[in-house]
């Protein structure tokens, strides 16, 4: 089809109609833009104002001042300590020239730090978003503190900065008690739903063990905030407010550190527990395990040939054996098993049991510790001289349940609840725990390995002081460690009655004080002279093995000539003033041989240390003993002066 | 309707030319450029020799190439339109071997004093070569398939080429620029009707099939799909951009910030705030009157091009004018959509506006080829 071209006039009308089309779908499109920046900007402003607010305004926490532990008459026991420390930014940090290595290793000119310490800031900066700060070093000296501020322009990224760390001055005393803080571990965070933002802070620390971890809800206070302009990377650019956190409460507890310093100087090297208690309040005024530790590593972070050394000593310098040990009590259960055939009216004061040096049952024989045997004896001297025999017959009239009853009734077998890590609950067996432990029927031998504290009977250092005072004061005394939280006193409900009558208890007090005072008392060389401290106790010697009868015949060998933890352990448990009971104490020193000669001494010391508040006066003891403790006390390191000196208060 | 524009029968000549020139397109193209400047200048922080100093420099290296250009006689620019094009592609082809990687793709020649993207470069060549073509193909032929097949092969030709650096962005817009000049130059209206039809069959088939056996895409492909439609669904990663610019553009509210008071492009929530997102800076600082007042701009110039582009009689002139407002246009629809959270994330650059070499060169560029032509129009 032909048909003539278009002149240039109607092309062009053309090209503008066309031109007009697409005018008017640009146009549609600007009026488009239009209203979205209308609605954008005007009809939801608010909404988008308000995102850019919390865009542009983030919170960051404060960590707060941890609660302070105080003894009972406000002696430090941990505080804290400005801790001059330097922290890296990796965002900031990276951006040098080499970069983070980089600026480590000039770090390292600077101040001491190892090859396991930057490789553990390496790792800590890979797991955490690139602005969170990253501690490389604590605790510098001000001279390495200022030498890194010096040299800032040269360290892109780093910040020294001064924290809180946690520090107790006095060292090993109250290593086991109090525990110590560690930093946050992912297995702490294991579980918890939705954890305190304080514990994702890099390096927070919370108490690991004792007191620290189990009063940590106290101690650790409340998060302070910090609100900051930060950028999309979360850079800090400025600070637009602060509110500084709550700090932790400070809690007192009921030991006194005068005491337990003693007491711990006194255990020495050996590996033993000594437990004093107020036997009216249950207040414990001591609680030593030895050997101890310094918890200041752990706080530091321990260097693992520190931490290789204390877990490979035999003598378990971690372990708190106050409340985590559990041994056979040897002859201190004795007031146990008298005072449950007392109760049971199967014997009197007066009954008395004829000891030929060993005792026949089921074609068995049950040897005393004396192989020529007491003779005839009564309870005082059962107790006194500690004669086995005694015990092996009236524990077979009153029975085992009885027996377990009487001890549990007296707080052994039984888990006390203290703010401790690793309670025992130690053993007290029956028929019925044996059935159900062992599948087993239970036996007469079952019975007379108990009566005198062995077999399954099984007690940590703290039941046996909380048995001493039920038994002193014919009351249901219950342990307690703290005093006062944000000093407000914790209460101590009036405890009700042991349920045992008072002549009874008076009939085992008086064979106690036969022990210490008595003629021929098991701990007569441990006697306390000063008439206002006089002493009650029971000494017992726990075996770790089985005599057999080929040794018995060729003579027992001698403990001293046992390899270290084959020996007996040795034990005491007593209270003073006789009259008037104030204190109780248990002493446990394992492998320590017999216990009167390695408990009952420490168990004196403690005691009138108790009494006295600090280092007992030689007037205490007899006479003839005086030069030999002097001597004693004089190579004993104390933390705190000799006799009379105040003791360093709150600050 | 130029301004100083005499009624003499005679083109001018020499610097006479100047006072031919549209001076109120070169008033507010200069407005927009300053208004540029000042964003850049805010986002730096203060710092003026950041971002705002190379960018002044660039334009007036840009202003002088406009003047320069609008001085050739138009002829000039008709004759070397399909040798521009044919440099274009092969500076596309040079810079698919040899071009420096940004951004994750190769898109960039490396002049020395800037980088060069010829896919700019290669739209403003293909608005040429469709404009001539177009001037001397005889209208009764424009709508036969032959002779439409042709310009559509010379579209696709350097679309692809784009598409494979990948430049998503700038693919479609050469895509667009080339179907409009086809529009405007007269073709059928029954192709476009087939296109559009085709396409959304294609569209609505591969999204009806989705979940099917007879799916025509892979799983990963479709969920490619969303994000790239929905980025606030991942708010962290791909809708990170759009969620913080809309934050900013709203967080102006009424009037903005105040000059230097924005705090979203400030503390660095955005990124790329001083190139493809600039703009939102200007929204947050000078709020909805700031981001009207650049829009009424804006659309001022489309205006005078459409103007100038219906006003000449000279067919090579008006389809170059027209090619040069709807490459404008589709910069500022695709850039500010994106922004607004309305489109993709794209990238592309806000012309004038937008720290870029590349960009600003030839924008002004294709303003000096629309005053040649409003210059030597036939009177």
């Amino acid at each position: 089809m032909a048909r003539k071209p278009k002149s240039s006039a109607e092309l062009s009308e053309g090209v503008t109609r066309r031109a007009l089309m697409i005018s008017v779908g640009m146009g549609a499109m600007v009026a488009a833009l239009g209203a979205r920046m209308h609605r954008l900007g005007v009809s939801q402003s608010d909404e988008y104002r308000l995102l850019a607010e919390e865009n542009r305004i983030n919170i960051r926490l404060l960590p707060p001042a941890r609660g302070q532990l105080f003894d009972r008459a406000g002696v430090l026991i941990a505080g804290n300590e400005q801790n001059y420390r330097v922290v890296i930014t990796k965002e900031d940090a990276s951006k040098a020239i080499g970069g983070v290595q980089m600026v480590l290793d000039r770090l390292c000119q600077i101040i001491p730090m190892t090859d396991d310490d930057v490789a553990e800031a390496l790792k800590a900066l890979e797991r955490n978003s690139p602005f969170v700060p990253i501690p490389v070093a604590e605790r510098l000296s001000w001279q390495d503190f200022s030498e890194v501020a010096i040299n800032g322009p040269a360290l892109p990224g780093i910040t020294p900065e001064v924290g809180l760390s946690r520090h107790y001055p006095l060292v090993g005393d109250f290593a086991h008690v109090v525990g110590y803080v560690g930093p946050v571990s992912e297995k702490d965070l294991e579980g918890v739903e939705k954890p305190d933002p304080l514990l994702l802070i890099p390096r927070f620390q919370i108490g690991k063990i004792g007191v620290e971890r189990w009063l940590e809800s106290d101690l650790r206070g409340a998060a302070g905030t910090r609100q900051i302009e930060v950028n999309a990377v979360g850079r800090v650019m400025r600070e637009l407010s602060r509110e500084e956190g709550i700090a932790g409460a400070d809690i007192t507890l009921t030991l006194d550190a005068r005491v337990q310093n003693f007491v711990q100087a006194r255990l020495g090297e050996e590996s033993a527990a000594c437990v004093i208690m107020d036997v009216q309040t249950g207040d414990l005024v001591a609680a030593a395990s030895a050997p101890s530790f310094d918890p200041n590593l752990f706080v530091r972070g321990i260097a693992s040939a520190d931490y290789k050394v204390l877990i490979e000593d035999d003598h378990r310098p971690l372990a708190n054996k106050v409340v985590q040990g559990a041994y056979p009590p040897g002859s201190t259960f004795k007031m146990v098993t008298a005072l449950a055939a007392l109760a049971a009216g199967v014997i009197d004061t007066e009954t008395r049991v004829s000891c030929p040096g060993y005792y026949e049952s089921g074609g068995r024989r049950f040897h005393c510790w004396r192989a020529g045997g007491h003779g005839s004896v009564d309870l005082e001297r059962s107790l006194m001289e500690s004669c086995d025999v005694y015990y092996y017959d009236i524990a077979q009239r009153v029975g085992i349940d009885k027996v377990a009853e009487m001890g549990r009734q007296l707080g052994l077998g039984i888990r006390h609840d203290l703010p401790m890590s690793a309670i025992a609950e130690g053993n007290m067996p029956d028929k019925a725990w044996k059935a159900r432990v062992h599948n087993a029927e239970w036996r007469i031998g079952d019975t007379i390995n108990a009566a005198i504290g062995q077999g399954y009977v099984l007690t940590s250092p703290l039941q046996l002081a909380v048995m001493t005072s039920r038994i002193a004061t014919g009351k249901l005394i219950e342990p307690r460690l703290i005093k006062a939280v944000s000093g407000v006193e914790t209460s101590i409900a009036p405890a009700p009655s042991l349920g045992v009558s008072a002549e009874k208890l008076a009939a085992v007090q008086r064979g106690m004080f036969a022990v210490m005072n008595g003629a021929s008392g098991t701990a007569r060389g441990s006697r306390v002279a000063d008439e206002t401290m006089i002493m009650c106790g029971k000494t017992g010697t726990a075996q770790v093995r089985n005599i057999s009868a080929a040794e018995r015949e060729t003579g027992v060998v001698r403990n001293e000539d046992l390899p270290w933890n084959r020996r007996d352990h040795a034990l005491f448990v007593g209270y003073a003033p006789a009259e008037n009971p104030r204190y109780a104490v248990a002493v446990v020193v394992e492998h320590g041989g017999g216990g009167s000669a390695a408990a009952a001494p420490i168990a004196r010391d403690a005691l009138l240390s108790a009494l006295t508040g600090g280092i007992p006066p030689l007037s205490a003891y007899p006479a003839e003993q005086r030069p030999a403790i002097e001597a004693r006390f004089n190579e004993l390191s104390l933390r705190f002066d000799k006799l009379g000196s105040q003791a360093p208060t709150k600050t | 309707m130029s301004f100083f524009e005499n009624r003499t029968a005679t083109a001018p000549t020499g610097l006479a030319k100047l006072l031919h020139f549209h001076w109120p397109l070169v008033l507010v193209v200069c407005a927009i450029a300053t208004l540029g400047w000042l964003m850049l200048y805010s986002i730096a922080g203060g710092d003026f020799a950041r971002w705002a100093q190379p960018q002044m420099n660039r334009y007036f290296i840009g202003l002088a190439a406009m003047f320069w250009v609008g001085l050739m006689p138009i002829w000039f620019w008709n004759l070397t339109a399909w040798p521009a094009y044919a440099i274009g592609i092969v500076l596309l082809l040079y810079v698919e071997f040899f071009g420096a990687v940004g951004m994750g793709a190769q898109r960039w020649i490396d002049l020395g004093f800037m980088m060069l993207q010829p896919s700019e470069l290669m739209k403003v060549a293909l608005i040429m070569a469709l404009a001539s073509y177009y001037a001397k193909l005889d209208d009764r032929l424009i709508s036969h398939p032959f002779w439409v097949i042709l310009p559509v092969l010379a579209i696709v030709a350097p679309t692809v080429l784009v598409l494979m650096q990948p430049n998503l962005g700038t693919a479609v817009m050469t895509l667009a620029v080339g179907g409009a000049m086809m529009f405007a130059a007269g073709v059928s209206l029954w192709y476009f009707g087939a296109v559009i039809g085709i396409a959304a069959g294609a569209v609505t088939a591969i999204f009806l099939t989705r979940g099917t056996v007879w799916q025509l895409l892979h799983d990963y492909q479709y969920r490619r799909i969303d994000t790239f439609l929905d980025p606030t669904a991942d708010p962290l990663g791909a809708g990170y951009n759009i969620i913080q610019a809309q934050i900013a553009l709203g967080s102006g509210g009424w009037s903005g910030k105040g000059f230097m008071q924005g705090t979203q492009s400030r503390l660095n929530f955005l990124p790329e705030k001083h190139t493809d997102f600039i703009f939102t800076t200007l929204g947050e600082e000078f709020g909805y009157l700031g981001a009207i007042s650049l829009l009424v701009l804006y659309t001022l110039v489309l205006v005078f091009l459409v103007w100038a582009a219906v006003r000449n009689r000279d067919r090579f002139s008006q389809l170059l004018i027209i090619g040069v407002a709807v490459n404008f246009f589709l910069y500022i629809a695709v850039n500010l959509s994106m922004v607004m959270g309305m489109a993709p994330v794209v990238g592309v650059p806000l012309p004038l506006l937008s720290y870029g070499g590349s960009a600003t060169l030839v924008v002004m560029i294709a303003f000096g080829l629309v005053h040649s032509a409003i210059v030597h129009r036939p009177r």
